[in-house]
Parts: C-alpha cells; sequence; structure tokens
C-alpha cells in the first residue's frame, strides 16, 4: 500500500490516499475536540484566582514551613531571643510529628491488610478469569472479568465514601477499601500472568494422571508463584500511598490527621504531615524494591 | 499393547491433522514415528494419552478402550502412559526431586502431594532413577538451573517414576547438541528394554531413529505413509516421507521453533550419515 | 538443602523439599514475625459492633439503592460534573502527554547530558511522592475551587507517572539500531527521530491510552477536595446518603470507564 505508481514512477509514501484523508480528519476531529475543553475549563476558571497563584502559593508555603514570627526575625534577633523561638518552633513540631505516629502506623496497617484481604480474593478470580482456567470460557470468565473491571474502575477513595457511610468511619472501611480496589488490579495482572504459564508443563503434570487439582498446585501455581509475590508487592507499595488519604473521607489512618489540620487551617501542622506522608513513601518504595528484588 | 484404529483428528478450525491411522505396538516395541513437520506426530501421541481429543476411532491399551474414558477412568489411564517433551516441560520453579516426584501424582493423595510427603518407596526409587540417568547428587537444584541435556534425564526419570507400560516421548532431541541428543537416545532404548516398555517417539533425525529403534512409522500428512523395520527405510523411501523438496504446509503459528527443529535435524542428518 | 543432602548417604534415604530460607531459625523468626505483625495490626482495627449493625440497613438500603439508580433527580448536576470530569481528562491528558515528553527524554540516563538527567529525574520524583488528592489539596489552595486546580493536579500527576515509564523505555531499547543512525551521520534529533521513537512508540501509546483512563478515574475524585469533576456531585450525593443518585453516578464511571477501554483496546490493536 505505501508504494504507489504514478507516471510510471513507482512513489513511496507512508499512508495511500484515502488512508490519509481518514488520518486527517481523525487528528483534526480530536484537535477540536480537545481544543473545545480548552475552552470549557478556561470559561469556568476565575483568571484572577490563577494570576494571583504565585503570591498564593508563596504565601502558603510561608504558612506551612515559616513560624508567625519570622517578619520579627531582626528584632528577635537583637534581643537575644531568637534562639528560644526556634526551639520553642522544633519543640511544637517534634511534638506535633509525635502525635503522627500512630495514624502513620495505622496507615501502614491498612495498607497491608488491605493488600493482604484484596489479594486473597483476587487470586481465585484471577483462575477464574484465565482463559487457560476457567471453568468455562461463556459463563464463569465473563463474570470474572467484569468483577474486575468493575473493581477497577472504582478509586479506593470512593470505594471509602461508600464504607465509611455504611460500616462507619474508621480503619476497617480504609482496609476493605483498600482490598476492593486491589482486587481489580492484582485479579488482571494475576490472570494475565497465568494465561502466560508454559502449558508443555501444565500437559506434562496432567499426562501423570494428576488431578484437576494437583495440576494446579504442581503445573500452574509454582510458575506463577513469582509473578504473583511482584504483584501483590507492586500493589503494597500504591496502597501505602492510596491509605494516607483515605483518612480524609474517615477511613482511618493520617489522612484524618490532614483532614483536621486543613479544617483548621493549621498549615504548619499540615507540612509536618507532609514530611511524615514523604518518608513513609519513600521508606516503603524502598521496602517493595527489596522485597521484589527477593523474590524474584 | 497399543492398537490405534482409524485415528483421525479434526481441529476445531475444521483441519484434519489425523486422517485415519491405524497402527498397533507390541509390548516392548521401540518405534519411531517421523515425518515432516506439521504431518501430525505430536497430535498423534497426544491423542494417545488425550491431551488432545481425537474426533473419531478407537485406541486401546492392554484391551482398554482410552477413547470414551471419563475424568476418573482417563486419570487411572493416564498413569499407565508417560509422556516425554521436547522442551522437557519440567516445573522449572521446584527441584529436580519434586519434579521426578511428580512421576507419582497419579497415585497419591492431593495434600499429601501439597505436602510432599510422598511414600518413601516412591522416594527410594527416585534417588534410584536419578542415579541411573546419571544425575546422582542434583536432586536439591532447581529444575531450571540445569543444563539441557540434564533436564530431558529428569523428563525421562519423571515418566519412568510413574511406572508406565508405554512412553509417548515427543522429539526428546530435538533441543540437544548432536551428542547429547545420541546419549539421551541411548538412554531411553536401555531404559526401555531394562523396563520392558514400549515406546513411540516422534523424531526428526532419522540416522538417530535407524540406529536405536526397532521399527519405524513414517507419517505424511495425517497419513500413514511407512511402516517396517530400519532397514527398510532407505534413502529412495524417504522422499516419499518427507515429499522431495515438498514442505508447503507449515503451521503457522510456532514458525521459530520449527524452523530450528527444522535446520537442527537436517544439520544432523549431515553430519552422521 | 544442608538436611538432606547429609541424609543421602545414609539408607533409607529420606527425602524433604529443601526449604526457601535454608537457616531454620531464620526461617522461624520470620514466619512468627509475619503473624505477630497481622495479629498486633488486626488487633489495632476497632470494630463498633452496633454501628456495624447500623451498618448492615445502610448496607441494605445502598444496594438496594444499586439496583435502581437515579439518574433524574439530580441530573443536572451528574450532567455537569460528568462533562467537566470529561474536559479535565481530556485536557490534563493532552498537556500531560506534551509535557512528559520532553521530560521522558530527559531523564532517560542513555540520551541526556548529566545536568539535564539530575533536573528531569528529581521532577519526576517530586511529582510521583504525593497522591493526586493531595497535590489537588496544594493546588485548590493556590489557584481557588474548580476545574483549573483538578487540570493541574492531572497534569502533574500524568507527568510523573509517563516520564518515568517513558525514560525507562527509552533506557531499555536497543542500542545498535542507534548506533547503526548514528554510523550514518545522523544528527542528535534524527537519532532520536529515526531510532529512538520508533522503538518506543507502541508502549507510549499504549500507555497514554492507560493515563487517559487513569485520569478520567482521578477526575472523579478530587472533586472531593473541590478541584471540579463530577466527585464533588458524588460526595455531596454521599452525604444526603441519597443513595440512587450514587449510584448513578458510579454507573457513569465504570460504564465511562469500560467505554475507554474498549475504544482503546481497539486503538491499540490498530496501532500496534
Ligand atoms: N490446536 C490446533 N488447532 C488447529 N490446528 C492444529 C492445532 N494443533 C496442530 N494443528 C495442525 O495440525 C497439524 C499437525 O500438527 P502436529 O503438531 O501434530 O505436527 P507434527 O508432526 O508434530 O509437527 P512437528 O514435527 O513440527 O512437531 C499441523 O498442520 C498443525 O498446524
Ligand atoms: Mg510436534
Amino acid at each position: 500500500m505505501p508504494v504507489e505508481q504514478r507516471e510510471d514512477t513507482v512513489v513511496w509514501r507512508r499512508r495511500d490516499k484515502r488512508q490519509a484523508v481518514i488520518h486527517w480528519f481523525v487528528t483534526l476531529g480530536i484537535a477540536a475536540v480537545v481544543l473545545w475543553c480548552f475552552k470549557l475549563i478556561a470559561d469556568d476558571t476565575t483568571w484572577e484566582f490563577v494570576w494571583s497563584a504565585p503570591e498564593q502559593g508563596a504565601d502558603l508555603a510561608i504558612r506551612m514551613f515559616l513560624p508567625e514570627w519570622f517578619v520579627d526575625i531582626p528584632q528577635l534577633w537583637r534581643d537575644g531571643e531568637l534562639w528560644v523561638h526556634v526551639a520553642e518552633y522544633f519543640r511544637q513540631r517534634g511534638l506535633y510529628a509525635m502525635e503522627l505516629w500512630d495514624p502513620l502506623v495505622d496507615t501502614i496497617h491498612i495498607a497491608t491488610l488491605g493488600t493482604v484481604l484484596g489479594v486473597m480474593i483476587a487470586s481465585p478470580l484471577a483462575f477464574l478469569a484465565a482463559r487457560n482456567t476457567t471453568p468455562s470460557t461463556t459463563f464463569v470468565r465473563p463474570i470474572a472479568l467484569a468483577l474486575l473491571v468493575t473493581s477497577r474502575s472504582v478509586n479506593s477513595l470512593i470505594w471509602a465514601l461508600l464504607l465509611v457511610v455504611i460500616i462507619g468511619p474508621g480503619m476497617l472501611a480504609g482496609i476493605i477499601a483498600i482490598a476492593l480496589r486491589s482486587v481489580g488490579f492484582c485479579g488482571k495482572l494475576l490472570y494475565e500472568a497465568i494465561e502466560e504459564i508454559d502449558e508443555n508443563t501444565r500437559d506434562a503434570v496432567k499426562s501423570t494422571g494428576a488431578s484437576g487439582m494437583q495440576v494446579l498446585t504442581f503445573g500452574v501455581i509454582p510458575q506463577i508463584a513469582p509473578a504473583f509475590a511482584g504483584i501483590s508487592i507492586y500493589r503494597w507499595d500504591i496502597n501505602i500511598r492510596e491509605a494516607t488519604i483515605l483518612g480524609l473521607v474517615g477511613a482511618g489512618g493520617i489522612g484524618m490527621a490532614l483532614q483536621s489540620a486543613i479544617d483548621t487551617l493549621a498549615w504548619g501542622q499540615v507540612s509536618v504531615i507532609f514530611l511524615a506522608i514523604l518518608a513513609t513513601v519513600v521508606l516503603s518504595e524502598w521496602v517493595s524494591a527489596k522485597a521484589r528484588a527477593a523474590v524474584t | 499393547m497399543l492398537v490405534i484404529e482409524g485415528l483421525l483428528k479434526r481441529y476445531p478450525d475444521g483441519f484434519e491433522a489425523l486422517k485415519g491411522v491405524d497402527v498397533t505396538i507390541e509390548d516392548g516395541e521401540l518405534v519411531a514415528l517421523i515425518g515432516p513437520s506439521g504431518a501430525g506426530k505430536s497430535t498423534l501421541i497426544r491423542c494417545v494419552n488425550r491431551l488432545v481429543e481425537p474426533t473419531e476411532g478407537t485406541i486401546e491399551l492392554n484391551e482398554l478402550e482410552l477413547t470414551t474414558l471419563n475424568r476418573a477412568g482417563l486419570r487411572r489411564a493416564r498413569r499407565r502412559m508417560a509422556m516425554i517433551f521436547q522442551n522437557y516441560a519440567l516445573v522449572e520453579r521446584l527441584t529436580v526431586m519434586e519434579n521426578v516426584l511428580s512421576g507419582r501424582l497419579g497415585s497419591v493423595g492431593f495434600f499429601k502431594s501439597l505436602f510432599r510427603r510422598f511414600p518413601q518407596d516412591d522416594v527410594d526409587n527416585a534417588f534410584a532413577l536419578l542415579e541411573k540417568v546419571g544425575l546422582e547428587g542434583l536432586h536439591d537444584r532447581r529444575a531450571d538451573a540445569l543444563s539441557g541435556g540434564q533436564q530431558q534425564r529428569v523428563g525421562i526419570a519423571r515418566a519412568l517414576m510413574q511406572d508406565p507400560d508405554i512412553l509417548l516421548v515427543d522429539e526428546p532431541t530435538a533441543s540437544l547438541d548432536p551428542r547429547t541428543a545420541r546419549q539421551v537416545m541411548g538412554l531411553l532404548a536401555d531404559l526401555c528394554e531394562e523396563h520392558g516398555l514400549a515406546a513411540i517417539i516422534n523424531i526428526h533425525d532419522v540416522p538417530l531413529a535407524r540406529d536405536y529403534t526397532d521399527r519405524i512409522l513414517g507419517l505424511k500428512a495425517g497419513e500413514l505413509v511407512f511402516d517396517g523395520p530400519p532397514e527398510e527405510l532407505t534413502d529412495d523411501v524417504l522422499p516419499e516421507i518427507y515429499g522431495g523438496e515438498d514442505w508447503s504446509k507449515e503451521p503457522s503459528e510456532d514458525d521459530e521453533e520449527e524452523e530450528d527443529i527444522r535446520s537442527s535435524g537436517q544439520f544432523l542428518a549431515e553430519e552422521v550419515l | 538443602m544442608s538436611g538432606t543432602s547429609s541424609e543421602t548417604r545414609t539408607s533409607p534415604r529420606r527425602w524433604r523439599r529443601p526449604p526457601m530460607i535454608a537457616d531454620a531459625r531464620k526461617r522461624w523468626a520470620l514466619y512468627i514475625a509475619i503473624v505477630a505483625y497481622l495479629l498486633w495490626a488486626t488487633a489495632s482495627i476497632e470494630i463498633d459492633i452496633p454501628r456495624l449493625i447500623e451498618g448492615l440497613d445502610r448496607a441494605r438500603e445502598f444496594f438496594a439503592a444499586a439496583l435502581t439508580p437515579d439518574f433524574v433527580s439530580r441530573w443536572s448536576d451528574i450532567w455537569t460534573g460528568f462533562i467537566e470530569s470529561l474536559t479535565m481528562t481530556a485536557v490534563a491528558t493532552s498537556v500531560g502527554v506534551a509535557l512528559s515528553i520532553p521530560i521522558g527524554l530527559g531523564a532517560a540516563s542513555n540520551l541526556a547530558i548529566r545536568p539535564v538527567y539530575l533536573i528531569c529525574r528529581t521532577i519526576l520524583a517530586v511529582t510521583r511522592a504525593f497522591h493526586e488528592i493531595i497535590l489537588a489539596i496544594l493546588f485548590v489552595a493556590m489557584f481557588g475551587f474548580g476545574p483549573f486546580a483538578g487540570v493541574v493536579t492531572l497534569i502533574v500527576s500524568t507527568i510523573g507517572f509517563l516520564g518515568k515509564l517513558i525514560a525507562e523505555d527509552i533506557e531499555a531499547i536497543n542500542w545498535d539500531t542507534v548506533e547503526a543512525i548514528e554510523a550514518t551521520g545522523a544528527s542528535w534529533w534524527q537519532k532520536v527521530i529515526y531510532a529512538v521513537t520508533p522503538q518506543v512508540i507502541p508502549r507510549f501509546i499504549g500507555l497514554s491510552l492507560y493515563r487517559l483512563d487513569i485520569n478520567f478515574r482521578e477526575s472523579a475524585i478530587i472533586g472531593i477536595v473541590g478541584a471540579g469533576g463530577i466527585g464533588a456531585t458524588l460526595t455531596t450525593a454521599f452525604q444526603r446518603y441519597e443513595f440512587e443518585s450514587v449510584s448513578a453516578i458510579l454507573i457513569l464511571i465504570i460504564g465511562t470507564v469500560y467505554a475507554f477501554e474498549y475504544v482503546s483496546g481497539a486503538i491499540r490493536r490498530r496501532v500496534l
């Protein structure tokens, strides 16, 4: 197709005429839609706020990281009281950071238990969804796939909103929310891993006269074990991040502290929380990298 | 004794891989199955243990009709037939010992197998077999840490662990170098003789087939075109099976793999002849 | 391993599967640590039984509502929020993808010079560290309520996501091809266009489509902190216990994600 005959010379083009026209129309159409979206957003925006954003940002940064008395620093310095204030500043932040210890541990619990629960639900679903292990491709597989997609399309924060209303605020709602979202993620990656196993190995186990469960435990599970561990750890790492914000809707963890700090406009506390979250996320990333290297 | 009558296999896409094959294999008989790529060799031996479901025809192993067995019956029958694969098909992340013991899965309960509590007799037997195939001391090595020749030996030990009546062997040497290939064929032949086993061996390497088997079957496009002792398989007969220059019907999938097998087969043929 | 190999010489030869961790003390320490952690974590869940029982009613109410979604009574809110989510997704994805290309190129250690590499990697690390919701809180504080803050949030997280993956892809390309093009006397840009781009473009398109999908799903939650989109409508409906509307919104979201998945599957099949 890319080669066409034109007045007895052969011309090479990436696309033939019809393809090129369609290509242009599609590109133009998408561009028009995107531009129109730009316009809609622009219409909905209060531009004065946007222009004042640098000031607002600077103001926010000051309120987050600097003490109220920072304008008086020269005065305090002259009075010799600066160090007292500095010490007090760090003491207060330190005290607040200690208060954050419990919610932070809760956050990690939510992520871990949620991942464990999610993986426990996801594994059987994955076997039902994988083309080569499902009991029925016409009936069971579509249902399993639909469950996985549904779980994946609803964000854990929405699951949390829902669960907080149903079972009340607290860690339990957070754990289940994390689990419900993880099912889709882990289930999808897992069933893809199952579909990629070496069928010959499975046939070999089958041909010894092994039962269905034996084929699964000898022929399939050893093949997917590393993928399984890797996926779970990967999701745990993501879940730590997710768990830090579930508290915003009341589902436990450090997000609860964040919510109350924001509600009281205590930006100083917010900054401490951010640092705590940052440290946790960095730590979890390190742990998961180590763990994944160990299992694969 | 394995009796195959009128075996026909039609794949779901309508392609007839086997067009009515009749063959009888006596106890203890070592049979080579040769033929061009796509002739239906793998299909034939996979029909025997019903990894591929036959469409028509009957297969009897020691008077037991295999094609109509239900699931439990099929499991029991599969214990009597052991299969050896070209790519070894070991469970790579398990140890050599676990792979060998997996030959007993048909006879050991689920929980026993899950917790690896195999009867001591089986364990003794496994150690003896490992010694016999020349893998003494490697029982705790992970299967993927072995060379190809060693892996195929594990595959052979696993098959013998089943204590079968017949071996179904699908291209045991295609992934091995010429010398290892001869060793593995020699080992197979010795073991079959020792245990009084019958075997059907799919093989692309004609000289190897001639040297190590009692009888050769030639399959071409799903039909048996040659059946006789190795001496009768002269160079004039070969084109009849392999169809001269004609390699037209190529399986579309696994093209590369087929390519490999073929070229190594030709290379071997030239070298050994 | 150590146990069995010494036993192989005595007869009858015993066999145990070699454990994953050879050192028995370490193995048991690990088991105990895992069990202890799980117990500790489980014990720290506070379960309020009366509240749970009350929850049963709520759950029944919700599942009943889930089967009878009400698109009508809050339709104008739902529709506005939904369209806003879609427009935010379109804008953020297009801008984010466009910006992630240079940053991804700059963050590929085999293409970029050292200072550029470090700057780009820092940008990526910072944008990836925080959850979208936290970014949204900050941007709402800076830009005020509304979709603009949401769009900025999504752009930033798109850059973090795509930039890192593109950089990793570029670092993993087949370098022989690049050298072959280099051998023809090509410039840096020609190298990028003729040797690098063709190798990474299919996955890049796939990832961009995937990100489109993610951005839509995220646009449905950042509204919770005031950054526009259908999330605000959803939160309000939750707070008023209007489960029928909640169910309608969720169905809309799930349906859209299904549609995205279908379309991106179709595009991927055509392009790749
Ligand atoms: N699942 C399947 N569906 C449709 N056709 C198949 C299937 N499996 C095999 N075939 C076809 O059946 C024919 C025989 O295949 P088979 O694998 O038995 O050949 P073979 O003789 O073992 O070849 P080779 O020597 O290359 O292994 C081939 O033409 C192949 O394309
Ligand atoms: Mg074959």
